[in-house]
């Protein structure tokens, strides 16, 4: 299948592909990893007239520790994540970069690409949601920082202005005896996720101090439980409060039937991954080594 | 419409390759109606399947979710670059030999996925190479054979070292 015909440009610097999407208007689109665009555009369903290629750009593909955050350069690699002892600090991260798609598109496919996307089934936004993230944003003049439940303003939609590009993912490091976990349901690796669920915790010994749990796949948007928060918030975890959080979850969680499956079942997928993350992510919190994959149908 | 080509040089099987493409033309078009290397194979065409992946620069990419312009002064290795002076390489015996193939239309790309685990990981475990050829489509085999053959492979290229 072929995309409709495009203009080619191949940008040497973050400005200079700003300033191209300053001069070509609307119809011109960034490539990054290309694993959602190149697609969309064989489909048809995306046609730009322009494409502005950041492949070439170099230095835009790094993982950095700053003070107490880990800073990702715009272009860097899923695979690059998954393998990355730094990225590891943040077990939840890793989870999420391991887990995407399969080897090839973990290859090429980029957190800034997927999260200026932001596809409701993605994989990044929900997860960088339960953490403290910040998105760097420039153009060719200026540059400014947006919390990520900003950035993100709904389906397939940011807070980018025409010109202006992700120059960078900043993600604080949780405190020490926080965990956090990330659980995906999937009919296959190449596909998106049926229902995913991301938990982070603080815990003070076995009492929940503070959690953040996002469900992806199920609204358009990632939906924050704020409910299964409040469960387990001053809380041991417990089979109890475990059980009461999942069932917030369920309630929480605004599916819609499809090829995936029907919205109760997505319910059902939702309670039993907030589970297991929430398990996992106290675990992770006491120090325990606990290996996450995504479950497959 | 655009009708500009751009004039790109890639390196494939170790050979280079200088054209001048339509920026849409897809890695994949380019390496099978361009150089005409038909080994690499196009199963879905919609980033599923890979049986049309190649190595880029060393890793596994689905070259129909690809253009080809975004490989330029890169170094691309196909299923054809595999054999060395008309003889198999141990990986594509070790298919053979444990029956790891049926029809073969995945194989080439189950191939190339496995040169990037196997240049990573000398001993893959079950779950390694699960892991390593999820990205890759076997309506045939059942993969079964196909864990052994890359096994096989692993063990061989162990003995050979």
């Amino acid at each position: 299948m072929y995309p409709r015909a495009f203009h080619y440009h191949r940008a040497a610097s973050l400005q200079e592909a700003s300033t191209l999407l300053g001069q070509l208007g609307d119809e011109a689109k960034l490539l990054a990893g290309g694993q959602s665009l190149i697609p969309l555009m064989k489909l048809r369903f995306a046609s730009p007239a322009h494409l502005v290629d950041l492949n070439f750009i170099a230095g835009l593909s790094s993982i950095k520790e700053e003070g107490s955050s880990l800073h990702f350069g715009p272009m860097t690699r899923h695979a690059e994540i998954e393998h990355s002892a730094l990225a590891a600090k943040i077990p939840i991260v890793h989870d999420c970069a391991a887990g995407i798609a399969d080897v090839q598109i973990r290859n090429r496919g980029t957190i800034g690409g997927s999260l200026a996307e932001a596809d409701p089934s993605g994989d990044w936004a929900n997860v960088l949601l339960a953490l403290n993230t910040q998105v760097r944003i420039a153009n060719a003049k200026s540059t400014r920082t947006l919390p990520l439940n900003e950035f993100i303003k709904d389906a397939y939609t940011n807070a980018l202005a025409h010109d202006e590009l992700i120059s960078g993912v900043t993600v604080q490091i949780p405190a020490k005896n926080s965990g956090g976990a990330y659980f995906a349901f999937k009919r296959s690796a190449p596909v998106y996720p049926t229902a995913s669920a991301a938990v982070q915790l603080a815990m003070e010994g076995n009492t929940c101090r503070e959690a953040a749990i996002y469900l992806g796949c199920v609204g358009l948007v990632s939906v924050r439980a704020k409910e299964a928060e409040a469960a387990l918030r001053g809380q041991p975890v417990n089979e109890k409060t475990i059980a009461a959080a999942a069932e917030a979850a369920r309630a929480a969680a605004d599916p819609q039937t499809d090829m995936r499956g029907s919205a109760d079942y997505k319910r059902a997928i939702i309670a039993a991954l907030v589970k297991r993350a929430i398990a996992a992510a106290a675990g992770r919190a006491r120090g325990e080594r606990v290996e996450v994959s995504h479950i497959y149908a | 419409m655009p009708d500009t080509k751009i004039p790109i040089t890639i390196k494939v099987n170790g050979k280079s390759y200088a054209r001048s493409i339509e920026p849409r033309m897809l890695l994949m078009e380019f390496i099978r109606e361009e150089l005409d290397l038909t080994g690499t194979h196009i199963g879905c065409d919609t980033s599923y399947c890979g049986a049309c992946t190649v190595l880029l620069n060393g890793a596994a990419v689905k070259s129909c979710t690809m253009f080809a312009v975004q490989a330029d002064a890169g170094e691309i290795l196909t299923v054809e670059g595999l054999e060395a002076g008309g003889q198999l390489s141990s990986l594509q015996k070790a298919f053979g030999d444990n029956y790891g193939l049926q029809c073969g239309y995945c194989t080439p790309g189950i191939l190339m996925s496995t040169c990037q685990l196997l240049a990573e990981n000398k001993s893959p475990t079950d779950g390694d190479i699960r892991k390593a050829i999820a990205g890759n489509t076997c309506r045939c085999t059942g993969y079964q054979n196909i864990y052994k053959a890359i096994h096989a492979a692993a063990e061989s290229a162990k003995g050979a070292s």
